[in-house]
């Protein structure tokens, strides 16, 4: 026994640290590509509904969102649910302005390919959601996606 | 050469420390949820309404009141009813009068193949809850979804999710399996007449 505990003391060699920044960095780039910052606050809150075939959705480019929900901040707004197009509440008028102006952004031959994805609520009555569907197909868009969560968060 | 020798080693611990800052602010920032969702394609706009003449055989219409009840093609139905109602209602397999019609339709990579025309209308009340509308639209799509999957292993030995079906076997497994269905305008009935 003595005679191990001697040895181990005389050869206990130090740990090189210098790959230690080399994996850092390759978590750090990992993290760099796949993070996608959030463009908007959200000035509505939603909790998605659950649909078990909800799809992944292929290039985000070409995908506008509209926010349907009870607003976050209850004192100031209430609690009658609002409508949120790109970062401010708009009203059911202003779905067809947005949605010729986000045709626009994408350009001419793009703009055909818009879909809009719905994030709204799931405790929302139909109505304000078909009257948003009506002034969709309205502007003459029929892209549309219920933005929807696979299983149940909690 | 005497500068070479005297070169003293850069100690790389701080530079672990940065990495790990910027790694955290990362960690902190990203969101790693990827949007899902159902699409679906919404009619174009009519000003004036004009009755499309379906047979009535080939509709199925769901019909969900504000208190979140189904009504399928006349009866009362549970949610975990509905998907199977459905696929009995596509396939057709018995070639039933009372349900669609087939259409005998030449398709690429399938051939022939008979191609139901039937059509799913779901309609709902006011309110009637969202989340019980993404129910229902999911019940139908998963009835779907399985068919195509059975028409998929049929004729290229593979379900129709798997990666390693071509894009254009995808799309023909779609044309023999058309998802129809009908973003039908919402009707206000109080009560559900």
């Amino acid at each position: 026994m003595a005679v191990l505990r001697k040895k181990e003391k005389k050869e206990t060699p130090r740990i090189s640290m210098s790959s230690l920044p080399d994996v850092i960095f390759l978590l750090i780039f990992f993290f760099m590509v796949s993070t996608t910052m959030r463009q908007v606050d959200l000035l509505v809150r939603f909790t998605l509904p659950v649909a078990s075939e909800a799809q992944k959705l292929e290039k985000k480019s070409l995908v506008s969102y509209i926010q349907i929900g009870p607003p976050t901040d209850v004192r100031r707004y209430g609690t009658t649910p609002r409508i949120q197009l790109n970062d401010a509440f708009r009203g059911m008028g202003d779905i067809g302005a947005f949605v010729v102006s986000e045709k626009e952004k994408l350009g001419e031959v793009r703009g055909h390919y818009l879909s809009v994805s719905l994030k709204a609520d799931a405790n929302l009555h139909m109505g304000i959601i078909s009257d948003v569907k009506t002034e969709l197909r309205r502007a003459g868009q029929n892209k549309l996606i219920y933005a929807a969560e696979i299983y149940a968060k909690h | 050469m005497a500068n070479k020798r005297d070169l003293p080693p850069i100690n790389a611990g701080a530079l672990a420390d940065i990495s790990f800052l910027l790694l955290i602010f990362f960690l902190v920032t990203t969101t790693m949820v990827s949007d899902r969702g159902l699409s679906r394609i919404l009619p174009p706009w009519e000003e004036e309404k004009n009755e499309m003449d379906v047979k009535e055989r080939n509709v199925l219409s769901v019909f969900i009141n504000l208190r979140n009840e189904i009504m399928v093609g006349g009866e009362r139905m549970e949610l975990t009813e509905l998907k199977d109602r459905a696929k009995i209602f596509i396939q057709n397999r018995y070639d039933d009068p009372n349900l669609p019609e087939k259409e005998i339709t030449e398709i690429e990579l399938i051939g022939e193949f008979p191609v139901s025309s039937g059509i799913v209308s779901v309609l709902s009340d006011r309110g009637t809850s969202y989340g019980m509308y993404i129910a229902v639209q999911n019940e139908l799509t998963r009835a779907f979804n399985e068919i195509r999957d059975e028409v998929s292993f049929r004729f290229f030995g593979r379900p129709y999710t798997d990666p390693g079906l071509t894009n254009a076997q995808r799309i023909a497994v779609q044309q023999a399996v058309p998802l129809k269905i009908s973003e039908a305008e919402q009707r206000d009935m109080a009560g559900g007449q």
